[in-house]
């Protein structure tokens, strides 16, 4: 009677697995796989409207190097906006990490030291807002903008607001670090690959990356089943905040100075990367490889404006327009009707 | 000995007295039917049970031991187990998933413990057979039936050795077709030995899985008797107080 009734419903599984979605049908719906073909007809487009200027190795370094910075900040913000916040800080994190680091280099101090610094400082911002949404309870929306405004008057007042020209003895090395390349790679795109796979394998195959996802789709649910909800809300802030200090070592190397203005309305590039790259502002959806191809899709816009002679400045106004976009398509695919 | 025995739980939310010193005793394999109209407690006397938050006054023992609950880890480490009211599900994930969200199976060592999908994948695929329900276990709870989701609440509660499962409302939402299943789920429960409280309006549906029914009114318990003992028409007038005690 039982191994009758397994058996039958082992058969029902042998039905049912069949019409489950086949891998290619998942592909077709999830945005990242569309965003990635975006990326690739641009690509292909301005390769034959400008074989020389765009589809040129220096062109294709400046591309990848300027969206590794993005990359790399919209794959912490991807942890926030999985829980279904927001940081809106990333910017002004990144201009204060830059302060603090460059006067650290300026004292004279080790390269090692001024990272560590800076991402103390990263860690440091990232804890606050966390503290004041995961246990304060206050709504990241206003927690996060008023860290914006908090962490870039820090910057302002600590760098006297002057540009950090003198970067002391070990400013050399450190500008290697986020200025070179390897094998002809700019050095951060290295950092956002490697980032890239470590965020992804964390986001689908650890516990940490699971609750996440539990607590953007039902926070409420989470809580009862016994995730430690605010822990992890208050880590994926100080997550993001680090990424946006890694960020800034970086960029500050490639710059060789750091200016307090530094990341300046990154937030906005950094929040369109991850809602284009499949990421839900109400949480719980999105991923590390939509965050990355999301950033290239926005730089790659940038650079195809320029090469077409447009104004840059253009490029601010289709970032809004794909946000806009973007959550229309998340809208539409969520319609009950599946 | 009573598997759980509740002495004089009152709870109070600043001023008003949800309840109001109820007793109440539960035995192994026993179903009880907690009915009321609304406001009467119901919910409040399930969440005390399942460490959601302590009473004001009064005690829970668990086979004669005093217990007190801080947090629902604290109720579900002594094998007490809750469907809620709106189930407490995450849409986004996977049935398996939920089934294990806060008690995923991991391997490996260190940072490098990762999520075993498919020991998790094959365990979930298991109680839902147990259930019989035919929940599958990749599927993303949104696209899910009623009946479905209640299975993956009630396997959920399966996944460590349960004692007491406390249901609430689990009929509320769903077909008919759904609640038959639902109560089938019950009884499924109730035949390894698991103590159930079934909270519901639906009369019928407390007749046909309930030992024992306990009606609450305002904050106390008016009523405990067994189905044998009472019939839906005095359940029907204690509940609305046409009938004061019973
Ligand atoms: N968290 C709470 N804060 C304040 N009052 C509450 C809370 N939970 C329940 N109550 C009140 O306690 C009473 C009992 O509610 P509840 O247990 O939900 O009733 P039932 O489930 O029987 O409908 C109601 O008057 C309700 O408004
Ligand atoms: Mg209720």
């Amino acid at each position: 009677m039982s191994s009758q009734s397994t058996a039958s419903h082992a058969a029902i599984e042998e039905v049912t697995h069949l019409r489950e979605r086949s891998f290619l049908q998942r592909m077709l719906t999830r945005q990242p796989f569309w965003v990635t073909v975006a990326v690739l007809v641009i690509v292909g487009a301005m390769t034959l409207y400008q074989p020389t200027a765009f589809a040129s190795a220096d062109n294709f370094f400046n591309i990848t190097r300027n969206f590794a910075f993005i990359g790399i900040m919209a794959l912490g913000m991807t942890a926030v906006i999985l829980t279904g916040g927001i940081d809106l800080s990333v910017g002004s994190t990144m201009g204060l990490v830059g302060v603090v680091c460059g006067l650290v280099l300026q004292a004279g101090q080790h390269w090692a030291i001024a990272i560590a610094a800076a991402l103390l400082a990263g860690a440091a911002t990232g804890a606050v807002n966390g503290i004041l949404i995961a246990y304060v309870g206050l709504p990241s929306f206003v927690v996060t903008l008023g860290m914006l405004s908090i962490a870039r008057s820090l910057a302002i007042v600590l760098s006297q607001n002057k540009i950090i020209y003198q970067l002391g003895p070990w400013g050399d090395a450190f500008d290697a670090i986020g200025g070179g390349d390897i094998f002809g790679i700019a050095n951060p795109v290295w950092l956002l690959i490697i980032m890239a796979l470590v965020f992804g394998y964390v986001f689908n195959f650890t516990a940490w990356g699971r609750y996440l996802f539990a607590i953007g789709g039902n926070e409420n649910a989470a809580r009862l089943t016994g995730v430690p909800v605010k822990r992890i809300k208050l880590q994926a802030y100080i997550v993001s905040a680090m990424t946006a200090a890694i960020a800034s070592v970086m960029i500050v190397g490639w710059q060789g100075s750091a200016i307090n203005a530094l990341g300046t309305g990154y937030e906005l590039r950094v929040i369109a990367s991850t809602v284009i790259g499949g990421a839900s502002l109400i949480g719980g959806e999105g991923g590390a490889f939509g965050a990355v191809v999301g950033a290239a899709l926005i730089e790659l816009i940038r650079n195809s404006l320029l090469m077409a002679g447009v104004d840059s400045n253009w490029q601010g106004t289709f970032v809004g327009l794909f946000i806009c976009l973007a959550v229309l398509l998340q809208r539409i695919r969520h319609r009950p009707s599946e | 000995m009573a598997l759980l025995e509740l002495n004089g739980i009152a709870k109070h939310f600043g001023a008003i007295e949800a309840l109001k010193g109820v007793d109440l005793t539960l035995k192994t394999g026993e179903v009880v039917g907690l009915m009321g109209d609304n406001g009467a407690g119901k919910s409040t006397l399930v969440k005390i049970i399942a460490g959601n938050f302590p009473p004001t006054e009064g005690e829970i023992r668990m086979s004669g031991d005093v217990k007190h609950f801080h947090k629902p880890v604290d109720a579900r480490a002594e094998g007490i187990e809750v469907v809620y009211q709106d189930l407490a599900l995450c849409n986004n994930l996977t049935a398996a998933a939920n089934v294990f969200l806060g008690r995923e199976v991991k391997r490996g060592v260190g940072p490098f413990r990762v999520l075993d999908y498919g020991a998790m994948y094959a365990r979930a695929a298991e109680l839902f057979r147990e259930l019989k329900s035919e929940t599958r276990p990749r599927d993303l709870v949104k696209q899910m039936s009623g009946g479905q989701r209640q299975a993956v609440a009630i396997a959920r509660t399966r996944l460590s050795d349960a004692k007491i499962v406390l249901m609430d409302e689990p009929t509320a939402a769903i077909s008919v077709r759904q609640v038959a299943e639902v109560l089938d789920l019950i009884r499924r429960l109730k035949d390894r030995g698991i103590a159930v409280v079934l909270i519901s309006h639906r009369m019928p549906d407390v007749f046909a899985v309930s030992d024992r029914v306990i009606v609450m009114r305002r904050g106390s318990k008016v009523a405990d008797k067994a189905i044998s003992q009472t019939s839906p028409e005095e359940v029907t007038g204690l509940i609305t107080g046409a009938i004061r005690t019973a």
